[in-house]
């Protein structure tokens, strides 16, 4: 069932709460769309963090089959699936002026930003002596998706501003909340299920 | 850039597992050294003046174009400014991707064994206390002489350092610098190569 849907214009921010269990599902309105999204948990203290997400699933992007950590070892959510294996989770989002508003509105400031992910974008990494990064222009079409599975409470934060790296214009993204069924676990690496199960004993 | 004396400053040994809090000048040199080798210096840098402006570790690789850190990287803040810059360095790249450890994400990668072992951000909290930097301040961390290989095909792993005894990196501070330091007590992976050392810190300013 639908919650929430709404459609966030090129260049803007939005944000909402997400209550444990729903899905949040993205949608690339255009070619190179961008979503920089910060995510805080139920306790409002509790930020992703993005070192831990990806140490403890080897993993230098995002992708289908990740749980999304916290500051404290907690899953804040899942990716369940996305029709791209390859989200930046790498270089940042400047300026950052969308997303302090946001979180200013929901009481946080500038010591509240975290590294963000940034859904649809994907910045190649060398294989050269330092790990060299190279922006991929091509790489989300209007109609590419990612849907994520609140795992607690989340706050999430969404900027469609252009990844800092590329030239392409800013583009519009569907935002679609929904309360499903129970939304199965996909195939996860033994850290995540470790994660998602102590946050269904601890805040579950 | 205020100061071009060369006094030493600062010449101490931080304790494996330990931790330091120095506060560096403009224009002030930090150097760490790797006294026995393959040791993660975890550290974090804060505008002394505001703590809010602190280093970026993905606002750093982004500036750069670059993964892993060495001389004539800029370390900058979430505003972008610029906080230091790795003037010398003769291990040859750091690591800014791989966060710290804490104990949380220990029984999250080893299990709940580790959940009382001592970790970088326990020290992170420990020494930032006294200058206001709390949880809410923790930001994701450079490891200066750890190895966390990045692929193209979008793979990282920790491996064994590429440091060795006596192996160090100087950076220069363009402002008022907080250096947090946690001299990482990880055991659990080969970071530290299995057996956390010493390091020592050499400052001029
Ligand atoms: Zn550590």
């Amino acid at each position: 069932m639908i919650a929430h849907a709404h459609e966030i214009p090129g260049d803007a921010a939005w944000s909402a709460p997400v209550r444990a269990g729903r899905t949040i599902t993205l949608t690339a309105l255009a070619d190179g769309a961008n979503a920089s999204m910060l995510i805080i948990g139920a306790d409002r203290l509790d930020r992703l963090n993005i070192p831990d997400t990806l140490k403890s699933q080897m993993s230098a992007r995002i992708k289908p089959g990740m749980v999304l950590m916290s500051d404290r070892g907690l899953a804040l959510a899942t990716v369940t699936a996305s029709s791209l294996d390859w989200h930046d989770c790498l270089t940042g989002a400047f300026p950052s002026r969308l997303l302090l508003l946001e979180l200013i509105k929901h009481g946080f400031g500038e010591t509240d930003l975290h590294a963000c992910i940034n859904f649809f974008s994907k910045v190649a990494v060398a294989d050269d002596p330092r790990a060299s990064l190279a922006f991929i222009p091509d790489h989300a079409h209007a109609g590419d998706t990612v849907t994520l599975r609140a795992d607690q409470d989340l706050l999430i934060f969404i900027s469609t501003a252009p990844h800092p790296l590329s030239d392409e214009p800013a583009a519009s993204v569907a935002v679609q909340l929904e309360t499903p069924a129970n939304v199965k676990d996909p195939d996860l690496r033994d850290e995540a299920v470790r994660a998602l199960r102590l946050t269904r004993e601890l805040i579950g | 850039m205020t100061v071009t004396a060369t006094t030493v400053a600062l010449d101490t040994v931080v304790e494996a597992g330990d931790g330091a809090l120095v506060t560096v000048p403009a224009g002030g040199r930090l150097q760490i050294v790797d006294l026995h080798g393959n040791q993660a210096v975890d550290t974090l840098f804060y505008d002394a003046h505001d703590i809010d402006n602190r280093y970026s570790a993905f606002d750093t690789i982004r500036e750069q174009r670059a993964v892993f850190l060495t001389t004539g990287s800029r370390l900058v803040s979430t505003r972008r400014d610029e906080l230091a810059v790795i003037t010398d360095d003769t291990c040859g790249r750091h690591d800014t991707v791989g966060g710290a450890c804490s104990q949380e994400s220990n029984v999250i990668r080893y299990g709940e064994f580790t959940r009382h072992q001592h970790a970088c951000r326990q020290t992170f909290l420990r020494y930032g206390a006294k200058v206001g930097i709390g949880q809410r301040q923790l930001t994701h961390n450079v490891n200066f002489f750890m190895n966390v290989p990045v692929t193209s095909s979008g793979g990282l792993t920790f491996e064994d350092g590429l440091s060795a005894p006596g192996k160090y990196v100087e950076l220069t501070a363009s402002r008022d610098l907080f250096v947090l330091i946690s001299n990482c007590p990880q055991v659990n992976n080969p970071c530290n190569g299995w057996n956390p050392t010493p390091i020592q810190l050499l400052g001029w300013w």
